[in-house]
């Protein structure tokens, strides 16, 4: 690929989605955009590339876009976030949301609904002390063919092996010919909407657990901190927030603070040390 | 170090199995149906078995269930790895006491997550 070429793209992905994507990754411009040149009846990525660069078509803009930032996900990806959400953050949050009853959280990077999924199958198995509870979980992405998958909860016989235990695919998903259908209960507890990280967040309402693991990895430092500052002013003072396991505030925002010994789960800045007591104790 | 014994009529997937298991640190024993599995548990019960379903002599369902009554034949961790990928079969093991299950194919990824799960890994 010529690097006039990387470079117009690369260059659109970053404005449209804050995606960086380095020079040692042209393979996979390569490997996710040659189908779909082919699809649209062009020989070659490079033809691709000039139908970007003379037409500008909005379409194709957005599938490109979606193409390079449709990311693999599995259900409990890493389990220990899922741990401590049920063991530290929940248990937090029924206490001091015991008056109001009604828990908001936010997966960022719902990508195809595992992540989501996960959380609402911990929910459902603790439902006996959830009664009377409104907890509403929202998946959002920057693609909609990723949330057109996650709405239909249909995952192949991979993806449901990839994290869920046999116990859990078994209580929760009926078999649809060669796939596997989460169950309807449980995809309704999920709403899921498009929505781009860069945009304002004013749309969203407040939430009290953000979910936002494996995403800021992708993008630049400056991209990073504005990001984690809006979701910052999303969460009240006792909030959390979920990061990938190769992912930091350090450098990047003060506006939350790693709690201790809890690997990928922030406090806000402005937590009280009661809260952030709650969320060491396991 | 812990052991696992693949049971599969095939070498092929014998093969496959015990290269991922070996590098997650496994110690591999090897048997072809579920009466040769058998005969080894007797001699001596390995950690974890990666169980076919289908095989002569013995199937794994079969083996399974007379494993679980076999003396000290409680402890080992079962894992189902079978082309057997409907509900049904599926239950019928966990039924019959085993602890996890694989739908072939499989690859290092699965078996790492499964083994992940039941407290292997």
């Amino acid at each position: 690929m010529k690097s006039e070429d990387f470079e117009l793209i690369s260059g659109l992905l970053k404005q449209r989605s804050g995606l960086i994507l380095p020079k040692d990754k042209v393979y996979l411009l390569e490997s996710r955009l040659t189908p779909i040149a082919h699809r649209r009846g062009l020989d070659s990525l490079d033809e691709l590339v000039s139908e970007v660069r003379l037409k500008r078509k909005e379409d194709l803009l957005t599938e490109i876009t979606e193409a390079m930032t449709t990311n693999e996900s599995f259900f409990f990806r890493d389990n220990k976030p899922f741990d401590l959400f049920k063991d530290s953050v929940l248990p937090q949050l029924l206490e001091s949301r015991a008056s109001r009853k009604k828990i908001r959280i936010w997966c960022a990077a719902a990508s195809t609904g595992q992540e989501p999924y996960s959380l609402a199958i911990i929910l459902k198995e603790l439902s006996a002390k959830l009664v009377g509870w409104n907890i509403e979980i929202i998946g959002t992405d920057i693609s909609q063919k990723v949330l057109d998958k996650a709405k239909m909860g249909l995952f192949s016989q991979f993806e449901v092996q990839r994290g869920l235990p046999i116990q859990l695919l078994i209580k929760y998903f009926n078999q649809v010919g060669e796939l596997w259908q989460i169950s309807e209960d449980i995809r309704n507890m999920v709403s899921y909407r498009k929505y781009n990280l860069l945009d304002p967040y004013t749309l969203l309402g407040s939430f009290d657990v953000i979910f936002c693991r494996n995403v800021l990895i992708y993008f630049d430092q400056q991209t990073k901190t504005e990001v984690l500052e809006k979701m910052r002013k999303l969460l009240p003072n006792d909030g959390t927030l979920f990061l990938g396991a190769a992912e930091t505030v350090l450098g990047i925002t003060d506006k939350f603070k790693p709690v201790q010994g809890q690997r990928g789960l922030y406090s806000t800045a402005d937590a009280s040390m009661e809260v952030i007591g709650k969320l060491r104790a396991v | 170090m812990k052991s696992c014994l693949v049971v599969d009529d095939s070498k092929i997937i014998r093969k496959v199995a015990r290269r991922i298991l070996e590098e997650l640190d496994f110690d591999i024993q090897e048997a072809v149906d579920g009466q040769d599995a058998l005969d080894i548990c007797k001699n001596s019960m390995p950690d974890v078995v990666l169980l076919d379903w289908n095989m002569p002599v013995m199937n794994g369902l079969d083996f399974l269930k007379a494993l679980r009554k076999t003396e000290g034949g409680t402890s080992p961790v079962v894992v189902f790895c079978t082309t057997e990928n409907d509900m049904s079969h599926i239950s019928a093991a966990i039924s019959a006491g085993a602890d996890e299950y694989i739908m072939k194919p499989f690859d290092r990824e699965i078996i790492e997550s499964k083994f992940v799960q039941v407290g292997l890994l």
